[in-house]
């Protein structure tokens, strides 16, 4: 049980760091970006993904959310590598696409 | 004509010049325009247009007995010529069968396209028959991979796979193509360019001045040098840079014949079969020059105890390569063949004495131990045999295995991509079909595999494509009816509780040759075996040659998986 509990106060100190990319919107970007998460052990703890208005739905605007402060640059840098990829940047987690939507995430 | 799948819109004129293709045409064609002169491959019920529009194309076929032994022909002629290959399989299970050569291609840096054939695309999702996600599958495998939805699509597509694969690190692409995109009738007025290699990256030439301020600091310096400098065609600038400052070099498995075998900067391989004064060089050395190298596990041990005492410079194409093992004090993320150029251009050169001594003293106390050397029938021995028969001219694949790593650790290699074998997937079942493509690209090479019992067994079929081409590969089977290296584990890590490495059921492999149509020799029968063996490698045509050697012999020294390069096992003088 305390070991559990330890977990979560870690858990909560864990600093998180958010990723905005801009991608190419066709079929597959998305597996794309995520399988190269899963196959590096990235820990991703959210995704948003929308066609970017301002492009007629040419790129999309996909957010990520990590528990890697660590590796942070590693993940960057394998991101950069896709060729669907067009950018990748480090945001804050103040005025994310998470910090807004923290509310549908409440639990229950 | 029947499977046409959508007609033309009428509304597009048709300018004069246009060309009425279909979509599988339209590939054959751009592979044509990008210089392709072979495809590996084998037909199935979803690629068949392709093998329908490849008549009277430039484009020779070799039809492999299985998907993987394509992938490995391709792999061959791309490995020996730094060229972009293709081989083809049908959806299903020949593209789940592609997907060994195409993982074995990915993790050693390998340009090859493999284009599959998939069910039609209203079919797709309902498992079909032969029906796989080929998408998912090339995914985590590729540098990209495509799912082709129209026709048109193929006049970037096809350009676009040729650039990737080539560009920057080489690696793997895929492409998976509907059967109704192959069937889909297009005009096509403008051909694009053939997709070719994009330019490097730039970087600062300030980088060098600190790299070779650095190095002229450095009082034990150590170059590591590896298939980055391959790729690049950059040997002839590594050797000038290390001769000009003196500096001693280790080379990774993917870097043998960067230096020649017996150029006095050479130190060997290093890591897990390296030599042990190889490995001692690397626990004293100050300052670690990693030149085109990822780092992998086999060659730096417990990365924690890699060059304890080295500061790390780190030159790679790839820049997640930088910092994802070990962290350079110093790092130039550029084509190593450029920042050689640039440094040699700016070098003052210089030498070490000192540290060329301690090297010679170090070499002296621990050289590789080559045991047996002057017997045939013993690893050293039969390795030997066959390179003091051949010349630098042969193209040497292996197998995966300990016959691999006595290869790696013995055979004199003098010049980049003589040297071919699968390094950072290990795949059994390489050697044979990937000498099969080396043969088909450089045709007046000797084209040599290495092999063993146990890995010669996972692509065997292929005996009969290369007895189809008539080529001149030869297949060295250092016979020990077990799976050795695994047998050499249980030995040393699991209390010899060998278990599921002896071949209860032996195989005569030089029969098992002639069933296929190539010749089998057996220097187990032989009265005159070094004579039958020097015949059996110089005459023309496949040939297979069974070694018998001890299934007690062991690949010395050997780092335990996990260990430090420091604490070997074995090879001791």
């Amino acid at each position: 049980m305390s070991a559990q509990a330890d977990t979560t106060v870690q858990n909560k100190a864990t600093p998180q760091s958010v990723l905005r990319l801009t991608v190419n919107n066709h079929p597959g970007v998305l597996s794309h970006v995520c399988g190269l998460f899963a196959r590096r052990s990235f820990n991703l703890e959210g995704v948003m993904i929308r066609p970017l208005h301002s492009t007629g739905g040419q790129h999309s605007r996909m957010w990520l959310l990590l528990n890697e402060y660590d590796k942070l640059e590693q993940v960057m840098r394998q991101t950069e590598k896709l060729r669907d990829v067009l950018s990748v940047e480090q945001h804050p987690l103040e005025g994310s696409v998470f910090e807004k939507t923290d509310g549908f995430f409440a639990g229950s | 004509m029947t499977d046409l799948a959508q007609p033309i819109n009428a509304s597009m004129p048709t300018p004069q010049a246009a060309k009425r293709l279909s979509g599988a045409q339209l590939i054959i064609q751009l592979l044509e325009r990008q210089g392709i002169t072979h495809i590996a491959g084998v037909p199935g019920g979803a690629n068949l247009p392709m093998y329908d529009a490849l008549p009277g194309s430039t484009i020779k076929h070799v039809l492999a007995r299985h998907e993987q032994g394509a992938g490995f022909i391709a792999q061959g002629m791309a490995r020996v010529s730094g060229q972009a290959q293709v081989c083809f399989a049908s959806s299903g299970p020949g593209a789940s069968n592609l997907v060994t050569a195409v993982a074995d291609a990915h993790l050693d840096s390998v340009p090859l396209i493999a284009i599959t054939g998939q069910v039609p695309q209203q079919m797709i999702g309902t498992d079909a028959f032969q029906e796989i996600d080929t998408f998912g599958l090339m995914l985590p495998i590729t540098k990209h991979n495509w799912l082709v939805r129209s026709a048109e699509e193929l006049l970037t597509v096809i350009p676009e796979a040729f650039r990737i694969a080539l560009s920057g690190r080489p690696g793997p692409v895929s492409i998976d193509v509907p059967k109704d995109v192959q069937n889909q009738i297009i005009d096509i007025d403008t051909w694009p360019e053939p997709g070719v290699a994009a330019a490097k990256p730039t970087f600062e030439p300030s980088a060098i001045d600190a790299m070779l301020r650095k190095i002229r600091e450095a009082q034990r310096p150590v170059l590591m040098i590896g298939g980055g400098i391959v790729y690049a065609d950059a040997c002839a600038q590594l050797r000038s840079f290390a001769e000009q400052l003196d500096i001693p070099s280790v080379q990774t498995f993917m870097g043998l014949g960067v230096l020649p075998h017996e150029h006095p900067l050479s130190l060997g391989m290093l890591g897990m079969h390296g030599a042990r004064y190889t490995n001692y060089v690397l626990e004293e050395c100050d300052l670690l020059i990693g030149l085109g190298v990822r780092f992998d596990d086999r060659a730096t041990g417990k990365v924690e105890a890699f060059c304890p005492k080295a500061e790390i410079i780190h030159v790679d194409i790839d820049r997640s390569e930088i910092g994802k093992i070990k962290n350079p004090m110093l790092s130039i993320n550029a084509d190593v063949g450029e920042v050689l150029a640039q440094a040699n251009a700016a070098l003052e050169p210089m030498q070490r004495p000192l540290w060329q001594q301690r090297i010679a003293q170090l070499k002296t106390a621990h050289p590789l131990i080559k045991a047996g050397e002057d017997e045939l029938f013993r690893p050293y021995g039969a390795i030997r045999a066959v390179a003091e028969i051949l010349d630098d001219e042969a193209n040497i694949a292996t197998d995966v295995g300990q016959h691999q790593m006595w290869v790696a650790q013995a055979y004199p290699f003098n010049r980049p991509r003589q040297w071919i074998s699968s390094g950072g997937l290990g795949t059994m079942g390489f050697g044979m079909p990937t000498a099969i493509g080396m043969a088909l690209a450089q045709p007046q090479r000797k084209s040599i595999c290495f092999s063993g019992d146990g890995s010669i067994m996972m692509n065997i079929q292929e005996l009969a494509t290369a007895a189809e081409e008539n080529l001149d590969v030869k297949i060295i089977i250092l016979n020990n009816g077990h799976l050795g290296l695994v047998r050499q584990q249980q030995t040393l890590f699991y209390q010899k509780n060998l278990n599921a490495v002896k071949f209860q059921q032996s195989v005569d492999f030089a029969m098992a040759a002639q069933s296929m149509g190539v010749k089998g020799v057996d220097l187990a029968q032989s009265a005159d075996p070094l004579n039958d063996l020097r015949a059996a490698l110089l005459e023309h045509g496949p040939c297979v040659i069974n070694l018998p050697i001890d299934e007690t012999e062991m690949v010395y020294p050997m780092v335990a998986p996990g260990g430090a390069n420091a604490d070997m096992i074995g090879g001791e003088a």
